[in-house]
């Protein structure tokens, strides 16, 4: 008796044992992953590395070149004699470059003035998930823009820095989720030579940027910047823009309405001279064409 | 009595010795090119970091790879293989959980190689589907090298190829899996 109940026992546990060895082959993946993850940063916060005007926490790839065509129409108020705007277009011709992954420089030229402007976009921590991850992406910019038009008034002493002017941007992005980004970017635009002894030679301005993506390839976007000082009264504006980012696989298509015709920092900042609530608002798009120039080393197989 | 117990014992030491019995790997390779034929560019990723584990003694073959971790090329094409086809973020990961069908021929003590044939579950973008692939399985030394060559349908993890694309975009890609496995230390 007490042998069979050894026995039983015995053959109890062999099959409590085997069935153990059945749950484990049943995953075995978790007997190397150890479920850590490493640091992954977040990408594609936006679709491009400007949410419509302003720059946006996104980084371009390192190896490749952005080139971007702008082109800003006419007032849509106009209607048909101008055609709702699109006879008359300001554009603006642009090269950036991806050299690190949080590193960027770009130079651009824009008709509006003649205007060239060269710019660096430089991320020290980024938005990451993993062991240490990060909320958000800290990055800060910094351009200059040259006014190459001829002088106004050739007769006088012009000097060269009378055509330069600056800006500084801090660019505090957060990807929410999958469908939605926002960020805030106070800016300061410093001009050495303004045109009206009122106007002030450093502008403060707060922008703010979001995206919400709609489908895979199509997003809305919206870009703000709210003047701190400089706003004169009936001469110029905060610029809104809002638009829709469509992507075709090598082309991305930033389509969008606003009232500012400027395409650097300095030009839509200080120069938005229209507003939304007049019917003086512009069709406008960016074009951007990403380029692979340093390509990855060849994948083996 | 005694001698049951000691039976016993034996037993359970033998459950747990069973572990020497798989092998695994971190450093997996997986390849997939899905190039349309006249494509003028390479659609194709190379993921360095599978897991992967085999139990020789049941024949179940275990991969996972995160989705993030395939490289290509163009930063561009990594960009949309993420965004746009696999979705990453919704889908992080790939898993195939399956079994070697004819591993009671193989013998994995004596080096040579062996053609094996698995039979499993392929997960990726968020559906699960039977799959059947022929490989080989090399040991040598007490390493495992594990090869095959499969092809999956796209519209079979419902990833749609848009029609401007098609012309580089293949509606099937071709896998290749690379793995050499180590013996998974007992705990």
């Amino acid at each position: 008796m007490k042998k069979k109940i050894h026995f039983a026992a015995a053959l109890l546990i062999l099959l409590f044992s085997f069935k153990v060895k059945a749950q484990e082959t049943e995953d075995l993946l978790s007997l190397v992953d150890s479920g850590s993850t490493s640091n992954t940063y977040i990408k594609s916060a936006f679709k491009s590395t400007r949410v419509i005007n302003g720059h946006s926490m996104e980084f371009l790839s390192p190896g490749t070149m952005d080139f971007r065509i702008l082109h800003r129409f006419g007032q849509l108020d106009q209607g048909y004699k101008n055609f709702f705007g699109l006879d008359q277009a300001s554009m603006r011709m642009g090269f950036d470059f991806g050299l690190y992954r949080n590193l960027m420089i770009g130079v651009g030229r824009s008709t509006f003035k003649k205007e060239l402007d060269g710019y660096f976009k430089y991320a020290p921590v980024m938005q990451s998930t993993g062991n240490n991850s990060f909320p958000m992406t800290i990055a800060i910019a910094a351009g200059i823009t040259m006014n190459t038009s001829p002088w106004a008034d050739p007769t006088i002493n012009n000097y060269f820095s009378s055509r330069l002017a600056y800006y500084y941007q801090l660019i505090l992005g957060r990807k929410f989720s999958e469908r939605f980004t926002l960020q805030l970017t106070p800016t300061m635009v410093h001009t050495n030579l303004v045109v009206l002894h009122t106007q002030p030679n450093d502008v403060f301005a707060l922008g703010a940027g979001a995206r919400l993506k709609l489908t895979k390839r199509i997003a809305l976007t919206g870009d703000y910047f709210h003047l701190f000082n400089g706003i004169e009264q009936a001469v110029n504006y905060h610029p809104l823009s809002i638009g829709v980012d469509i992507e075709t696989g090598g082309h991305v298509f930033q389509l969008h309405f606003s009232n500012a015709t400027g395409m650097n920092e300095r030009a839509f900042i200080n120069e938005t001279t229209t507003r939304w609530g007049k019917g003086e608002i512009r069709f406008g798009f960016n074009l951007s064409r990403v380029f692979q120039l340093k390509k990855k080393q060849k994948t083996d197989s | 009595m005694k001698k049951i117990s000691w039976l016993l014992i034996i037993l359970l030491f033998a459950g747990t010795v069973s572990a020497q019995d798989k092998y695994f790997t971190k450093t997996g390779k997986i390849n997939f090119d899905a190039t349309s034929p006249g494509s003028p560019e390479q659609v194709e990723g190379i993921h360095k970091s599978t897991l992967c584990v085999l139990d020789t003694k049941t024949g179940n073959l275990q991969f996972s790879v995160t989705m993030k971790g395939f490289e290509f090329e163009r930063a561009l094409m990594q960009e949309h293989f993420n965004e746009n086809y696999i979705e990453s973020d919704q889908f992080p990961k790939s898993e195939f959980k399956g079994q070697i069908s004819n591993n009671s021929s193989i013998s994995y003590a004596t080096n040579g190689e062996y053609p094996v044939s698995v039979k499993g579950k392929l997960t990726m973008h968020g559906i699960t589907k039977d799959v059947e692939a022929n490989g080989k399985l090399v040991v040598k030394n007490g390493k495992i090298a594990a090869t095959s060559v499969f092809t999956v349908q796209l519209a079979d993890y419902k990833i749609a190829i848009p029609g401007l694309v098609a012309d580089k975009v293949s509606k099937s890609a071709k896998i290749v899996v690379n793995c050499l496995l180590d013996p998974l230390p007992a705990k």
